[in-house]
């Protein structure tokens, strides 16, 4: 616990934490308001196309938290903080922690701040939370947000370097994935098993009965786990690459 | 002039990360055509635009090699060191895009027509010959699409001076706030067809008659907001305490 | 107690430290001296844990620092004032720290106190100066108001009035009993500060002993004479079995002193027009003592370069 105190001393004591919860927040929230207020008969309001900023988000906050970790490393506080802590996996995990706990946050705000912002410009719209899948969309963003955050940490622990690591974690998020599926054949098999597609498939999948148009909202995922398994395949994924990570680290000289 | 850019060429290929970049993208660029090429099968044959599959992997790398050949130097403070040598300002700020500029464009050409000869080489299907003017363009013209965004990423890496800022808006710009523009209901459509890199990827992949603007068109307007964004920037290096 | 024990750190073919023993003893002040790239920090980053070495162990009372139970209570260390996130405050820094060995907050004001950093706590750390960031580091160091101490090139790149203070902290911090461990490239720093010395040279230890012992025996003492009539003073102290040098017009004597050269210059009739004890500086001790071991030798012969030349390190 005391560890935990630390790191989130350490977080909000610098600046692009709060930066980029500012950043992600009034991106979702703003696309949200432009969503609900453009909204006809031929581009419904629905609680999918509330979360339409979720991605966006998910980004700005995989990149806030690879910077918690390879700032450490830069400036080599990380060095001190071995010092202080050394425990190295004591003093990641915590780390870990604090940081997946503030991205877990800022999804919750993001989704229900993007979610209450359309019933609000919209008060004639139904956006009551009524299904499971209604639930998941928006109440799923924060769930998400945090384990892409251990992925980003883990990436940064192994990077080490702020442009390696941010680079690395969004040309795979944004680009990779979706290229893969476009390789003829073996590229939808493999993009089944991709782990943001499983994320996604958490958010939006199985069974969405919006019917709402592909682009009405997060991408829709091809992933065929059922919601609850593919979050818990991507949270393995996010295990398996900070273990890994930390392992690293703590055979790494510091 | 030559004295610059021969100082800028020495500067950027004696560190590490253009090499990275470089063997980055043609090694994943070339290694995706050959992947897409193996794999392929149907009744559909394969077609240059298929060659030219892993190009915006390519683009997204030399983007942030880019904006590291200007934010390294902000960050380990030799900017200050080249502006002592050289006060101009403008002058070697220019020296340093066109030099990054030419990478991005001969790596761009050496991916591309890499690409398209892996691809060639493995398939040799009749749809892979680059037959007029449009085929030539989706190959030869990736050089050109890269190195106008390097002169983009440059401008955005003299602006925000920090590596992880610029990387994240070159970054997140064009694979993803492009999109969501296009999603927004109305006016979604008319504002993409204005976003720059949209511009980039039609002159690359043909005529498509909904856009306002021929294919070169669109090179031509995606190259003027480049030059625009990088007017701003020397304007604002020049103001700055350096 | 710091115990060394066969210390070893290869980096690919490079030994950086090679089968390294010594031990800093309790309660005094000991030097660790060498030149740059000696091997210093990173003999000082294994102690504490940073690095793993290759070969052999460093332990501070007994123990690994590594299996320390909340460390900064027994060793404070500061070993580069730079790492400090610049967008932290001086406050949050330390406040940080002494969180995460359950130190009480207001040892934070306590020892931003002692080094006089009160006034800019609220700061951020990235604006401050060379002589500040030392300071802040020093109070990071002391947060757990350890036992053992240790500090790499604390004096480095500071001005005069920062080296006073670091030296005057250094003895007070003796005075209460404390162990202090200190790296330095110069030697002269060192024999203001230190009681004791581990001197190194490319990765192996060169002597560990008393800085008096060191200084005594390394500095030999000579004397200088010059005359009209070299070449008889010069036969005449060749038979008596002491060792003579020329340089320029005069001759270097040692094994003997002023009063014997003198006399037996009036015995033999020789007219001195100087004869003047030299003492050997302790740069010079150094300088010849590491003179092998030195990684990058510079175009100035060794012995001439002065002391204000010596390159500051990393």
């Amino acid at each position: 616990m005391t560890l935990l105190a630390v790191e989130r001393m350490k977080l909000f004591t610098t600046r692009s934490p709060w930066w980029c919860t500012v950043a992600a927040l009034a991106v979702t929230i703003g696309f949200a308001a432009l969503m609900a207020g453009t909204a006809d008969a031929q581009a419904p309001l629905t609680v999918a196309a509330t979360q339409f900023g979720y991605n966006f988000g998910l980004v700005v906050v995989m990149v806030m938290a690879g910077l918690a970790i390879t700032t450490e490393y830069r400036f080599s506080t990380m060095r001190a903080t071995f010092l202080a802590v050394p425990n190295r996996w004591s003093a990641l995990l915590a780390k870990t922690a604090v940081v997946a706990v503030l991205a877990g946050i800022v999804g919750e705000i993001a989704a229900f701040g993007s979610w209450g912002i359309g019933k609000l410009i919209k008060p004639g719209v139904d956006l009551t939370l009524n299904t499971a899948y209604e639930w998941r969309a928006v109440a799923g963003v924060g769930l998400v947000y945090a384990v892409a955050a251990v992925v980003a940490v883990a990436v940064g622990v192994l990077v080490r370097h702020s442009a390696g690591a941010i680079s690395l974690v969004l040309i795979y998020n944004l680009l990779v994935e979706g290229l893969i599926v476009l390789i003829p054949n073996v590229g939808p098999k493999i993009h089944k098993w991709l782990p943001f597609n499983m994320a996604h498939q958490f958010v939006t999948g199985n069974p969405d009965p919006t019917g709402r148009d592909v682009n009405f909202g997060p991408p829709l995922s091809d992933a065929t786990l059922g919601p609850w398994a593919a979050l818990a395949y991507f949270a393995g994924f996010a295990a398996v690459l900070l273990v890994i990570a930390l392992a690293v680290a703590n055979r790494r000289d510091a | 002039m030559t004295a610059l850019l021969a100082t800028e060429r020495i500067k950027l290929f004696t560190t590490r990360s253009p090499w990275w970049s470089m063997i980055m993208t043609l090694g994943i660029t070339v290694g995706l055509a050959g992947m897409v090429a193996l794999t392929h099968a149907g009744d559909r044959p394969l077609t240059v635009e298929h060659s030219q599959f892993g190009s915006q992997f390519g683009l997204m790398i030399i983007t942030v090699m880019a904006a590291l050949a200007v934010t390294t130097e902000y960050r380990f403070a030799t900017i200050r060191t080249t502006f002592q040598a050289v006060p101009n300002r403008t002058s070697i700020l220019l020296a340093k895009t066109a030099v990054v500029t030419g990478l991005a464009v001969v790596v761009g050409e050496i991916t591309a027509f890499g690409s398209w000869a892996v691809a060639k080489l493995i398939d040799g299907g009749p749809e892979l010959s680059i037959r007029d003017s449009g085929d030539l363009r989706m190959v030869a013209g990736v050089g050109l699409v890269y190195g106008v965004a390097a002169v983009m990423a440059v401008a955005v890496g003299i602006l925000v001076r920090q590596s992880a800022g610029a990387i994240s808006i070159l970054l997140i710009w064009p694979l993803l706030a492009e999109n969501l523009v296009g999603l927004i209901p109305r006016v979604g459509d008319d504002l993409r067809n204005w976003m720059p890199y949209v511009n980039a990827g039609r002159f690359l992949n043909g005529v498509d008659p909904e856009m306002p603007l021929s294919a070169w068109g669109a090179l031509a307007y995606f190259a003027g907001v480049a030059a625009v964004l990088l007017g701003t920037a020397l304007v604002v290096a020049n103001r700055r305490d350096a | 107690m710091i115990e060394a024990v066969g210390l070893t750190k290869r980096y690919g073919k490079t030994l950086a430290v090679d089968n390294l023993s010594f031990t800093v003893p309790t309660g005094r002040v000991t030097g660790f001296l060498g030149p740059n790239g000696a091997g210093k920090s990173t003999t000082m980053r294994m102690i504490l844990g940073l690095d793993t070495p290759s070969g052999g162990s460093a332990l501070i009372d007994g123990k690994r620092y590594r299996d320390l139970h909340q460390p900064l209570r027994t060793v404070g260390a500061l070993l580069d004032a730079k790492w400090v996130h610049p967008n932290r405050s001086a406050r949050a820094h330390l406040a940080w720290m002494a969180k995460s060995n359950r130190l009480p907050a207001k040892r934070v004001d306590e020892v931003l106190d002692i080094v006089g950093l009160s006034a800019v706590a609220g700061k951020r750390a990235g604006g401050f100066s060379l002589g500040m960031s030392q300071r802040l580091g020093i109070a990071a160091a002391l947060l757990g108001d350890p036992q053992v101490l240790l500090f790499d090139e604390p004096v480095n790149g500071l001005d005069p009035e920062g080296i006073l203070w670091i030296r005057k902290f250094m003895h007070r911090l003796a005075d209460e009993g404390r162990t202090v461990f200190v790296s330095s490239h110069l030697l002269s720093e060192m024999a203001l500060t230190a009681q004791e010395l581990v001197v190194i040279g490319r990765g192996k230890l060169i002597s560990q002993s008393s800085t008096e012992d060191f200084v005594s025996q390394a500095t030999e003492n000579t004397v200088r004479v010059r005359s009209p009539q070299l070449g008889a003073l010069r036969t005449a102290l060749g038979r008596t079995g002491v060792s003579i040098r020329d340089e320029g017009e005069s001759l270097i004597v040692s094994g003997m002193d002023c009063a014997d050269i003198g006399e037996l210059a009036a015995q033999t009739g020789t007219v001195l027009h100087e004869l003047s004890p030299q003492r050997g500086s302790l740069e010079e001790a150094f300088m010849q003592l590491t003179g092998d071991s030195v990684e990058y030798h510079t175009e100035i012969a060794e012995g001439q370069v002065p002391a204000t030349l010596v390159p500051a390190g990393k």
